[in-house]
C-alpha cells in the first residue's frame, strides 16, 4: 500500500430538501486499501456511495478521485470506477455471458479483448459451465458472483460496493470478502464498501464510522478498538430496565443505555463494576455479562447510541 | 463510436428481452387485434361518416387507429420497465458507465421503435381483410410513418418514465395522458363529427397528424375524411418535428434526473 489517495473527500454536505444526509464529511482513502464505511441505516452511507458513483450531483464540498475533481469530470471518473449496487443490476432475462458482454460494451470494450476478459472472469468466478444460462436460473449467491464478475470486466481501479452482502448467507459473505482481498492483492484495486455488519467491517484495512452524515471515527479496526481497550461492556437483563437504569445512575457514577429491553454500560476494566452492581441490585438483575469492546462499542462510545436503536428509529 | 456502441448494446438488449418474454409478445400483438375485431365488428356498419363510403364499416375506419394503438402500447411497455430498472436493475450500471445520456436514451427509443414496427408489419398483414391492397409504396410509406410515430411515442414515454419514481405513478400518466392522446388523434373517431372542444383538442394533438397520414396512405381513395386537416406535407413536417423535439426533451430529462 502506498500513500497516494485514490479518493479524497472534502467537506461534503448533501441534503434531500430539509433532511441532511451528509454533514461536512471529509475523508481520504488510500490507493489499494479496503475501506469499510460502517454505519446504521439512514446514517448517510448510501448517499455518499451514490455521490462517489456519480449518481447524485454534488451540493456542497468536493471530492477528488485520483487527480480528477468529481464536480468537473464525472464522465472521466466513470471510466475508473466499478460499481456494485445493493439491488442487483444484472438482467435476469439475459444469459450470464450476455450480461457481461453488454457491460463490457458500455465501457467501450469490444472484440477479442472483451471475449478474453469474459472468459477469464467466467473461469475465475466459476461460472464457465453456466455461461449460456439465463441469469434468472442462478441462485442468489451465483447472481451476486455474476454481478461482481460483470463489474470487473472493465478492470476498475476503484471498486464501490453498496451493502454487498445484503441477502447473502454467511458462507457466501466470507467468499466475497476473500475475493475482495484477492483483487486488492493482485490488481491493487481500491475497494470501498458500505455495511452495517460489524464482522464485515472488521475484515477491512480501515473503517470509517458514519453517523448522522458525519465521520465520527476512522482507522484500522484493531486500533479503533484499542482506543477503548480499557473498557468493558456490561450487559444486564432485567424486568424493568428504566427503573434499574435510574437506580444505577443514582447509586454509581455510571450512565447505562437501554436498548432492546437490556441495559448496556461502558466502563473501565479496573472498576470492578460488575461485582458492585450485582452486589447492590441482585434482586433486580436476571443476568449480567461483560464483553471485550467491539466496533459496535466504538460506535456506542462515540455517539452514545446503540446501532439497532438508530436503525429502529429510522424505520419508524 | 462509444455513442453508437452504447446505443447498439441497449437496443440489442431490448430486442432480446422482448423475444424471450412470450407473454409480452402475445399481449402487445393479441390485445390490439382483439380490440379491432370486437370493436370493429361490434360497431360494424352503425358507424357512419357523412359523405364517406366505408365498405367494411368500423373495422375499416378503426384499422389505422389500432395500428397506432399497437405502437403506443409497445412504447408504453418498453418505457414502463425503465421506472424499476433505473432503481433496481440493469439500468443502474448503465448510468454509471462512461457513456453519454443521449446514447442511452437513443438505444432505448430505437429498441421500442424496432419492436413497434415489427408488430405493426405483422398487423398490416390483416390489411387485405379491409380491402387494402398492399403495394410496395404503401408498405414503404407505412414503414416511415410508423417509424416517426413510434420514435416520438417511445420518447414521450421515456420523458415520463425517467422522472417517475413508481410504476403506479406511471400507470396514472398512462391512463390520464397517453391513452387520451391516442383517443384524441382521430384513431377512434373523426374530428369532423366531434364536439368543437374535442375537435380543437384533436387539432393541437401532434399524433392526429401521424394518424392522418397513415390513414391517407392506407386508404388513398377516401379523401373526404381529411378535408379539415392540412396537407400531407404539413402532416409530415409536424410529425417529424414532434419526434425531434420530444427526443431532445427526453435526452434533457435523462441528463437532469440522474439517479
Amino acid at each position: 500500500m502506498n500513500n497516494k489517495y485514490a479518493i479524497s473527500i472534502q467537506s461534503l454536505s448533501f441534503s434531500y430538501g430539509q433532511q441532511n444526509a451528509l454533514n461536512n464529511f471529509s475523508c481520504d482513502i488510500e490507493e489499494g486499501e479496503i475501506f469499510a464505511l460502517l454505519g446504521p441505516n439512514g446514517g448517510g452511507k448510501t448517499t455518499l456511495f451514490k455521490i462517489l458513483a456519480t449518481l447524485l450531483p454534488l451540493q456542497e464540498g468536493n471530492a477528488k478521485i485520483f487527480d480528477m475533481m468529481l464536480r468537473n469530470s464525472p464522465k472521466e471518473i466513470r471510466k475508473f470506477i466499478g460499481v456494485v449496487f445493493q439491488n442487483p443490476s444484472i438482467d435476469i432475462k439475459l444469459t450470464v455471458k450476455e450480461n457481461m458482454t453488454h457491460h463490457g460494451r458500455l465501457f467501450n470494450i469490444t472484440g477479442k479483448t472483451l471475449l478474453k476478459r469474459i472468459e477469464q472472469n467466467l473461469e475465475h468466478f466459476n461460472l464457465k459451465e453456466r455461461k449460456n444460462e439465463l441469469a434468472e436460473n442462478l441462485s442468489g449467491g451465483l447472481r451476486r458472483r455474476l454481478e461482481l464478475a460483470k463489474t470487473l470486466i472493465t478492470k476498475p481501479k476503484i471498486l464501490l460496493l453498496d451493502e454487498p452482502s445484503t441477502g447473502l448467507d454467511p458462507a457466501i459473505r466470507i467468499d466475497l470478502s476473500t475475493e475482495l482481498k484477492r483483487l486488492q492483492k493482485e490488481n491493487n484495486t481500491t475497494i470501498i464498501f458500505t455495511t452495517h455488519h460489524m464482522d464485515e467491517a472488521e475484515r477491512s484495512d480501515r473503517v470509517g464510522i458514519i453517523h448522522e452524515g458525519k465521520l465520527i471515527a476512522k482507522g484500522n479496526p484493531v486500533e479503533l478498538k484499542k482506543e477503548i481497550r480499557n473498557d468493558v461492556v456490561i450487559k444486564i437483563e432485567t424486568n424493568n430496565p428504566e427503573e434499574l437504569k435510574k437506580n444505577i445512575s443514582e447509586k454509581f457514577r455510571l450512565e447505562p443505555n437501554v436498548s432492546n429491553e437490556s441495559l448496556f454500560i461502558n466502563t473501565s476494566k479496573d472498576d470492578d463494576a460488575i461485582h458492585k452492581l450485582y452486589h447492590v441490585f441482585s434482586d433486580q438483575i436476571q443476568s449480567i455479562t461483560f464483553s471485550q469492546p467491539s466496533l459496535e462499542d466504538v460506535f456506542v462510545q462515540k455517539t452514545g447510541y446503540q446501532f439497532k436503536d438508530i436503525e429502529n428509529k429510522s424505520i419508524e | 463510436m462509444v455513442f453508437l456502441l452504447c446505443s447498439f448494446t441497449i437496443w440489442q438488449r431490448e430486442i432480446v428481452r422482448f423475444l424471450r418474454q412470450r407473454s409480452r409478445i402475445v399481449g402487445t400483438l393479441g390485445q390490439p387485434f382483439l380490440f379491432w375485431i370486437l370493436l370493429g365488428s361490434g360497431f360494424g356498419s352503425s358507424f357512419r361518416i357523412k359523405g364517406v363510403e366505408l365498405s367494411s364499416g368500423y373495422l375499416e375506419y378503426f384499422f389505422p387507429g389500432i395500428l397506432v394503438m399497437m405502437i403506443l402500447f409497445t412504447a408504453i411497455f418498453s418505457t414502463f420497465s425503465v421506472v424499476e430498472d433505473r432503481k433496481a436493475g440493469f439500468l443502474q450500471s448503465v448510468l454509471v458507465a462512461p457513456v453519454p445520456r443521449e446514447a442511452i436514451i437513443l438505444g432505448h427509443i430505437l429498441g421500442g421503435t424496432t419492436l413497434s414496427i415489427l408488430q405493426g408489419f405483422l398487423f398490416l398483414c390483416a390489411a387485405p381483410l379491409v380491402g387494402i391492397t398492399l403495394t410496395l409504396e404503401i408498405i414503404g410509406l407505412s414503414f416511415l410513418i410508423m417509424l416517426f410515430i413510434s420514435f416520438s411515442l417511445t420518447s414521450l414515454g421515456l420523458v415520463f418514465a425517467w422522472r417517475i419514481e413508481s410504476t403506479q405513478g406511471f400507470h396514472s400518466i398512462m391512463n390520464l395522458f397517453l391513452i387520451p392522446l391516442w383517443l384524441l388523434s382521430g384513431a377512434v373517431f373523426p374530428a369532423s363529427s366531434a364536439h368543437p372542444i374535442i375537435s380543437w383538442l384533436m387539432t393541437i394533438n401532434p399524433l392526429t397528424y401521424g394518424v392522418t397520414i397513415l390513414r391517407r396512405n392506407l386508404f388513398p381513395s377516401q379523401t373526404e375524411f381529411f378535408s379539415v386537416f392540412p396537407s400531407t406535407l404539413t402532416c409530415w413536417v409536424i410529425i417529424c418535428s414532434f419526434s425531434v423535439i420530444i427526443f431532445l426533451i427526453a435526452s434533457r430529462t435523462a441528463k437532469k434526473y440522474q439517479g
